[in-house]
């Protein structure tokens, strides 16, 4: 039967999309619970060493190491943490947009703005801003970054950072709030600012015996502790985006089933449509002879 | 009581031991550290060795670790381990073989290898295999 072809043949189609969403969608839940793993893992590291530098900055070195002084900001530097691939809802956008109305905020404070990227996502927008000085870009880092990938990037922004380029140093990615949630942030990492101080700490005036030497031991540590940071970040930010692929592609599937439950009801309604005008044709051909 | 400091070692995968302790021992790097509770805060680096949380007279925990770093205030030890592992759990026979692939490697003169990289695997092989050497000392 002729009638309703056009309705089947897309009504295939939606299906075959179906499958691909489906498809995508589990692998992304499967890849989710494996990036969530390793990022409660690194979680422990971060905190201590986050902790330690949160001591120092409260001791009182002789030596006062760059990281640790405030400087006045004509230039800041700026790492953006996004996917490589997309197909993961607005959480890219989302970042992305969080990042334009931070740069507007330099732009309107005569401040201005060096910007190194993770992900190819994030190249693909910058690199199109004109206003973005672009100082270094990692891509394809796939879903198990190792630190070594990223420790060039960080030491561009470092060494920056000490050359007096930049002021302060930040670092935009998406925080893991659950599976349904993520919140694109900007976190400070340059200087490294004393905070409250928290039980057992010794207060009043000390510092640190340092072995082997002061400059030698703050400048491993910070390191440490900036690489540490980031990596964090990234790894926090790959599980937001299987996490937001995850719900994208569910709901696309619900979509496509919606989609294809209309369709079907159209379609069968123009076939028995057809089936009716036949025999009532047929009917009224039989009621002339 | 016997007075006692609380101690966290973690590594960049996990979190190894969190609790109390009487004494912490840590190769830094300038030698062999003991750490009692109360000591004066101290930040020093520490080279592949053994890391030694004394709980109870009868009870220690001997680690495994390859490079870090070490914090102490009064009350609170913290060692940041590149990698860490319970020394009952370092495999001989890998750390063995690891070993003389790092001598075989250091010999080769031909330029090839980087050298850098096979000294320090050498380091962590012996390193591991005199951590196991002192746990059967003990007799554990």
């Amino acid at each position: 039967m002729a009638v309703g072809k056009e309705i089947r043949t897309k009504i295939s189609s939606i299906k075959n999309t179906q499958k691909i969403t489906r498809a995508m969608e589990m692998v992304a839940a499967s890849k989710m619970r494996k990036t969530k793993d390793r990022m409660q893992a690194t979680r422990p590291y971060a905190k201590k060493i986050g902790q330690i530098i949160k001591h120092l900055a409260h001791a009182n070195p002789e030596y006062k190491h760059p990281f640790l002084v405030q400087r006045d900001v004509k230039r800041v530097g700026l790492i953006v943490i996004s996917s490589d691939r997309g197909l993961c809802g607005g959480l890219n956008s989302n970042l992305f947009r969080k990042t334009l109305l931070q740069l507007m905020q330099w732009d309107k404070e005569n401040i201005e703005v060096d910007v190194c990227t993770m992900g190819t996502k994030a190249v693909g927008f910058f690199s199109n801003l004109r206003k973005v000085n672009l100082t270094g870009q990692v891509c394809k880092l796939g879903d198990t970054p190792h630190l070594s990938d990223i420790v060039g990037i960080i030491k561009i922004m470092l060494d920056a950072y000490q050359k007096n380029k930049i002021d302060e140093l930040y670092v935009v990615s998406n925080e893991f709030v659950n599976t349904m949630t993520q919140k694109p942030t900007v976190e400070k990492l340059l200087p490294i600012l004393a905070g409250e101080i928290e039980n057992g700490l010794s207060s009043g005036h000390w510092d640190y015996i340092y072995e082997p030497d002061a400059k030698e031991m703050l400048e491993h540590l910070l390191t440490r502790y900036i690489e540490s940071i980031v990596y964090q970040g990234l790894v926090e930010n790959n599980a937001c985006e299987q996490a937001a692929r995850m719900v994208a592609m569910k709901s696309a599937s619900d979509n496509a089933g919606n989609l294809i439950k209309e369709l079907q009801l159209i379609y069968n309604k123009a076939r028995q449509a057809a089936i009716t005008q036949e025999i009532s044709e047929i009917v009224a051909g039989a009621a002339a002879v | 009581m016997t007075m006692t400091v609380h101690v966290d070692i973690v590594s960049a995968e996990k979190e190894i031991f969190s609790g109390l302790a009487e004494m912490v021992f840590a190769p830094a790097e300038l030698g062999e550290v003991g750490i009692s509770p109360r000591h004066a805060p101290l930040i020093t680096r520490l080279n592949a060795g053994e890391v030694r949380v004394k709980v109870t007279d009868k009870e220690s925990y001997p680690f495994f670790i390859s490079g870090g770093i070490l914090e102490v205030q009064p009350h609170l030890v913290t060692i940041l381990a590149d990698t860490a592992i319970r020394a009952k759990d370092i495999d001989e026979a890998a750390a063995l073989e690891a070993k003389a692939r790092a001598e075989e490697a250091l010999l080769d003169q031909s330029g090839k290898i980087d050298y850098e990289s096979a000294h320090a695997e050498l380091i962590q092989a012996i390193m591991k295999l005199r951590t196991l050497d002192r746990l059967r000392k003990r007799g554990e």
